[in-house]
């Protein structure tokens, strides 16, 4: 699984139309919320991790990875039970280190994306604890068990579901 | 300077965005009640997925009820064979016990007993998560226009799901028991040890709060207390499946949870709850000369000084024949010992011609019977023969 290092003028920026950039945020959403209660092995998957992931590393810009993360987290956050701003923050950090990361990186191959979205699972989920516990003072408690178990199961899922996204991107 | 903006600028703007985002979570948190500041924008968002949620819902139900009564019918005349053998077998399982409760209910009254009752549910249908995988919690098709309130109860015939957290215009937001933050009352249905239900990392539930020394088995009931003002006491919560020592001198009591929560489809939301004495359910409230009447001995069948029609059979237990009887100290009903009599004894009892409520007084005296009181001989001491001969009457409720 080469994760080969890249120059700038080798890197090839892509850009998505309005409805993608709109609608699969949405739908990740609309399917992470109607799917667990259907298939619950489907609670283990982060599907809206996975299009900020895809989204930043796609796109290669810092600025526009933070804001996509931040505005899936802010909506997803909307849909949960806590206060609102812990995915945000928790996708924020993600979506700028995954669009600084495909700007240095080569990460179109199968191998590399496992990786990479295996990281950023647990760097997700890192934040997210770090922000639940000692800014809201949520009693949250890590099982590393689960977080290993959804960071492989999401990895797998990703490397799938990047192939069939890649399908959307338009070159610059 | 601008060189510093420019070279580092991404950092200076996820910084900024990273600032903005823990002031709006400072704000909700130090409000406490997040429910009020972020109401608009979560209904915007609920409102957006919800109704494709609820389309989904309805076609995957019409499909399912197409399938199920039209479609798959197979074995239906058995199966039905079979369950009115089970209710056959069942109602005279009911008669039995709902003589016991009949009984249980008589003597909670005269406890002067207080419980909670369910006295109104709202059915609702489970249309979606929080789409969170680190949060339980579900979102159902109902919400302030059916009168759902915040910190209802959400349960299922199996046991508690858990509880309503938000309530939007047609939908709401139940926490379930096994979200991390959740909490419930809950005691051991044998030991009636109490403790904290909490849910886990791993979407499981514990029972918190007992301490190690106590014995709890596998296998062991788990019932809502009811100390968390929420759901009313005594509803099924689960079942222990495994006990081992945790923290700070507690046991880690896992359980099972009675309802399936990972296949929720329709629940019950608890709207109403009263707080009442039980009743009887024969002849509506029971009065206290029935109560009376069957701890006493039995009756001789035609006793000299019965005046009216009052049946010697039960003690005059009907309370037409109902008298008024001296009053004369009182004493609690559970202190009248009819097997402490002395043989010729005279036991009289009053019959009140209206229910008596609880906390009524009754009475214990060795007065000699007044008209209109059923007197009878009280059989030959069974215990503490020491004891003078009490005749037990009924003081008069007006």
């Amino acid at each position: 699984m080469p994760i080969t290092y890249t120059s700038g003028e080798q890197i090839e920026v892509y850009r998505f139309s309005i409805p993608v950039t709109v609608g699969v945020p949405l739908l990740a959403l609309f399917v992470q919320a109607f799917l667990p209660r259907r298939i619950e092995a489907f609670s283990y998957i982060d599907l809206p991790l996975l299009v900020t992931i895809f989204f930043a590393m796609a796109r290669r810009s810092p600025i526009a990875g933070l804001f996509t993360g931040a505005a899936i987290g802010l909506a997803q956050d909307m849909l949960g039970p806590y206060p609102i701003g812990i995915y945000g923050i928790a996708k924020t950090v993600v979506g700028f280190g995954a669009s600084s990361l495909g700007a240095k990186l080569d990460v179109e191959n199968v191998g590399a994306r496992f990786l990479v979205t295996l990281a950023f699972y647990l760097v997700h989920a890192g934040v997210y604890f770090w922000v639940a516990r000692f800014m809201v003072d949520l009693t949250l408690h890590w099982s590393w068990s689960r977080g290993m178990l959804a960071g492989v199961a999401n990895a797998i899922l990703g490397v799938g579901l990047y192939h069939l996204l890649d399908k959307l991107k338009q070159r610059t | 300077m601008d060189f510093l903006l420019g070279r580092y600028r991404n950092l200076i703007i996820l910084v900024g965005v990273l600032f903005l985002q823990v002031l709006g979570l400072a704000v909700q948190v130090k409000r406490s009640g997040d429910a009020e500041n972020t109401r608009l924008i979560r209904i915007w968002a609920v409102d957006a997925i919800t109704p494709m949620e609820r389309v989904l819902i309805w076609a995957q139900n019409g499909t399912r009820g197409i399938w199920r009564n039209y479609c798959y019918l197979r074995g239906v005349r058995a199966e039905n064979r079979d369950l009115k053998q089970q209710v056959e077998q069942m109602r005279l399982q009911e008669v039995r016990l709902s003589e016991d409760a009949e009984q249980a209910h008589r003597l909670q009254q005269l406890l002067g007993f207080r419980e909670q009752y369910i006295s109104k549910t709202v059915a609702a249908q489970v249309i979606g998560s929080s789409a969170s995988d680190l949060s339980r919690s579900i979102y159902i098709d109902k919400g302030s226009n059916d009168k759902i309130a915040p910190d209802m109860a959400v349960i299922t015939a199996g046991g508690i799901v858990g509880k309503v957290l938000r309530v939007f215009p047609s939908t709401s937001l139940v926490l379930m028991i096994n979200d991390q933050s959740s909490g419930v009352g809950a005691m051991l249905e044998k030991s009636r040890l109490q403790g904290v239900l909490r849910g886990t990392a791993d979407g499981e539930v514990t029972l918190e709060r007992v301490m190690s020394d106590e014995q709890v088995a596998p296998g062991e009931t788990v019932l809502s207390s009811g100390g968390d003002q929420i759901f009313p006491k005594g509803l099924p919560v689960g079942t222990v499946t495994a006990v081992r020592p945790g923290k700070e001198m507690f046991l880690n009591i896992k359980v099972k949870p009675s309802a399936d929560l990972s296949r929720l489809e329709e629940v019950l939301v608890v709207t109403e709850k009263q707080e009442q004495s039980p009743v009887a359910d024969t002849g509506g409230r029971a009065r206290a000369a029935d109560i009376l009447a069957e701890r006493l001995p039995s009756v001789p069948d035609k006793p000299d000084a019965v005046v009216g029609s009052a049946e010697a059979t039960g003690a005059g237990t009907k309370p037409d024949t109902a008298g008024h009887a001296a009053d004369s100290g009182s004493a609690n009903p559970g202190s009248a010992n009819p097997g402490s009599a002395s043989p010729g004894a005279t036991v009289s009892v009053a019959m009140p011609q209206q229910a008596v409520k609880t906390g009524d007084a009754v009475s214990v005296s060795a007065a000699p019977a007044k008209p209109k009181t059923l007197q009878a001989k009280a059989p030959p001491p069974q215990s503490n023969p020491s004891n003078p001969q009490p005749a037990v009457t009924q003081d008069d409720p007006h």
